[in-house]
């Protein structure tokens, strides 16, 4: 057995990344960034807001929370239709209650769809970032780029339409990106992406079409990795946002302001048995002195990348 | 190893009873050691026949970033805690970290870490490669590694655990002295190889954090507790014959903020209890090669078919 001889070939081994995207930073060298008040740690309250078409893509691949069972699959599709009719109106209600601000990644499906979700998530004064057109809109690999680019057009055109104002951020459905995919975006004139994970501050992304910034929303802290991968109970949840959160809070003693990114998705937190407990974490965060709770903007536009 | 054989011949049975009483330093009865995978992924790598590196079309940008997190957040606070409860790393080390983040590998080696190799990247896989391949990346280590940190490297962890039949003989021919491929015992034990000599050290799949989090789906405090009461019960079988306890990690794992206070809290537990060896991967097997290689080697006759008592 032998392996192709340019298997032991290394054209990207050098300093630095082995790409041109960004740049290797270490965290706690980085500048520290001061949150508005002196606060320590940002809040961020992300929802993904989304609708799954009963028909599947499977092109590059199905998006996590897709149909599961043969044609026609009621009951992710119904399952999934709850997270839009019920959890997130349970999630808008505890964001007003505890008086925070969130930001909510939505499908341009569920502007064309639900007008009124759109207008009651402005009313609230949250944040809407656009999430591509439906969860069927994977950006992967090798995709035409005509194709990509007419994904990102119809989605900001479908929620600026509505909404009444042009969203600034992106996220990709499943968090997939294409090479292309942060160029196409600052084409589009879109201030930040939220699909990275590989560190816990805004950092600058450079593309042929200038610089973007790229804001991660951790995604080993979302209640799809804690509650549907890993099967932990909603209480273990809480613990572990709150560890987060206190380990957070003191190193921002040491390094500057910190940020919390937790993502929501309305179908899996918005469960009444759910609700609970993380309307008590919220109460908690929202008294613990040094939290501010910020929109992805505020987060991007305070960190002055 | 034996190749095409059921059985590999990699080592001699010796079961956990009545074993030459290996004695680590002090008095201690558990050699703790915490390995810190330092690794590399590349974005876009050459496609191995025989496994795939990324789940997703490249650009993978979740499994990639979760990896980058590891080298831009993690590191730091993991490297931080370990210093602050004095436990030192022996790095399981991708060896183009050398190239790409030599910040991170002369950090790590100004703490005084050991470092051994885990390949030139994780998504470069020894299945497949031929003898010279195979050399060849175990050059680039030898050489990388002692031209990033000083140091002459003494183990090997394959990289992404893919093997071939021949890299046991090939890494003791070059002189390495201890391999954590071999998950069959909790304590160093010779490995039979075609020329010079070999041990497994005890490294760990069941505790390492990814199992803990990945396979297990613990979450951070049962990891924790898992931790503590691996150390327990290997502290106190160890008062008969000193046995290893290895903590393998990776830092986008366990450095993530809802994790590292648990583990930080498993730290002081081993530190305060005042009967683990606190040491590095290539001390203990200097110490199990000097006192006890030997004896233990010896022992195995007992066990063979056909002998008697």
């Amino acid at each position: 057995m032998t392996l192709d001889p340019g298997y032991l070939d290394y054209p990207h081994r050098r300093h630095g990344m082995d790409h041109d995207a960004y740049a290797w930073r270490n965290l706690f060298a980085a500048a520290p960034v001061t949150w508005p008040g002196g606060q320590r740690v940002a809040v961020t309250l992300f929802v993904s807001l989304e609708w799954f078409p009963i028909i599947p893509n499977d092109t590059p691949f199905r998006a996590p929370g897709h149909m599961q069972t043969t044609y026609p699959d009621y009951r992710n599709y119904t399952a999934r239709e709850y997270g839009t009719r019920v959890g997130f109106y349970r999630l808008l209600d505890a964001f007003a209650r505890a008086g925070v601000r969130a930001t909510i990644a939505t499908n341009g499906a569920i502007a064309e769809r639900y007008p009124s979700v759109i207008r009651d998530i402005i009313s609230a004064g949250h944040e809407i970032v656009a999430h591509a057109t439906d969860m069927n809109a994977v950006i992967a690999g090798d995709i035409p780029e005509a194709e990509e680019r007419a994904i990102i057009a119809a989605s900001l055109a479908a929620l600026t339409e509505v909404s009444g104002r042009r969203p600034r951020g992106w996220h990709s459905v499943a968090r997939s990106q294409s090479w292309t995919t942060p160029k196409l975006l600052r084409a589009a004139g879109l201030d930040y992406m939220t699909d990275w994970v590989n560190d816990e501050l805004p950092y600058t992304f450079h593309t042929e079409a200038g610089p973007i910034v790229s804001l991660p929303i951790n995604h080993e802290l979302s209640d799809r990795q804690i509650l549907v991968t890993q099967h932990h109970t909603i209480d273990s949840y809480v613990q572990q946002i709150e560890d987060a959160h206190a380990w957070l809070d003191a190193e921002a003693e040491r390094f500057g302001g910190r940020m919390l990114p937790l993502h929501l998705t309305p179908y899996i937190m918005g469960l009444p048995y759910r609700m609970a407990a993380f309307e008590r974490l919220l109460a908690r965060l929202v008294a613990t002195p040094g939290t501010w709770f910020a929109t992805t903007a505020e987060v991007v536009d305070a960190a002055s990348i | 190893m034996r190749q095409d054989a059921p059985d590999p011949g990699l080592y001699d049975f010796r079961p956990w009873r009545n074993r030459h009483p290996i004695r680590w330093p002090d008095g201690k009865s558990v050699a703790v050691w915490v390995s810190p995978n330092i690794e590399f992924y590349e974005l876009d790598p050459p496609a191995n026949p025989h496994r795939k590196a990324w789940s997703r079309p490249h650009p993978d940008i979740v499994g990639y970033g979760h990896r980058d997190y590891g080298n831009r957040v993690g590191h730091f606070r993991l490297a931080d805690i370990m210093a602050r409860h004095g436990f030192p790393g022996s790095v399981s080390l991708s060896v183009a970290m050398c190239q790409h983040h030599p910040e991170i590998v002369a950090h790590a080696n100004a703490l005084g870490w050991e470092f051994f190799s885990h390949g030139i990247y994780n998504t470069r896989y020894s299945y497949g490669m031929d003898e010279a391949q195979e050399r060849a990346i175990i050059e680039d280590a030898i050489r990388t590694i002692e031209a990033a940190t000083g140091q002459r490297i003494k183990g090997w962890l394959a990289p992404a655990l893919t093997h071939t039949p021949r890299t046991l003989d090939l890494i003791a021919e070059y002189g390495l002295t201890y391999t954590c491929d071999l998950y069959h015992d909790d304590q160093p034990a010779p490995v039979h190889v075609r020329n010079g000599r070999l041990i497994s050290l005890p490294y760990s799949l069941e505790v390492n954090d990814h199992y803990g989090f990945f396979v297990y789906n613990m979450g951070p405090r049962d990891y924790a507790e898992t931790l503590i009461r691996q150390f327990e019960r290997l502290a106190e079988e160890g008062q008969t014959s000193g046995t290893v306890m290895c903590i393998p990690l990776h830092a986008y794992l366990i450095g993530q903020p809802h994790r590292i206070g648990a583990f930080a809290s498993v730290l002081r537990h081993i530190a305060a209890d005042g009967r683990a060896w606190i040491t590095r991967s290539g001390d203990i097997a200097e110490h199990f090669l000097a006192q006890d290689y030997a004896a233990v080697a010896a022992e195995a006759a007992r066990y063979r078919a056909g002998s008697r008592p």
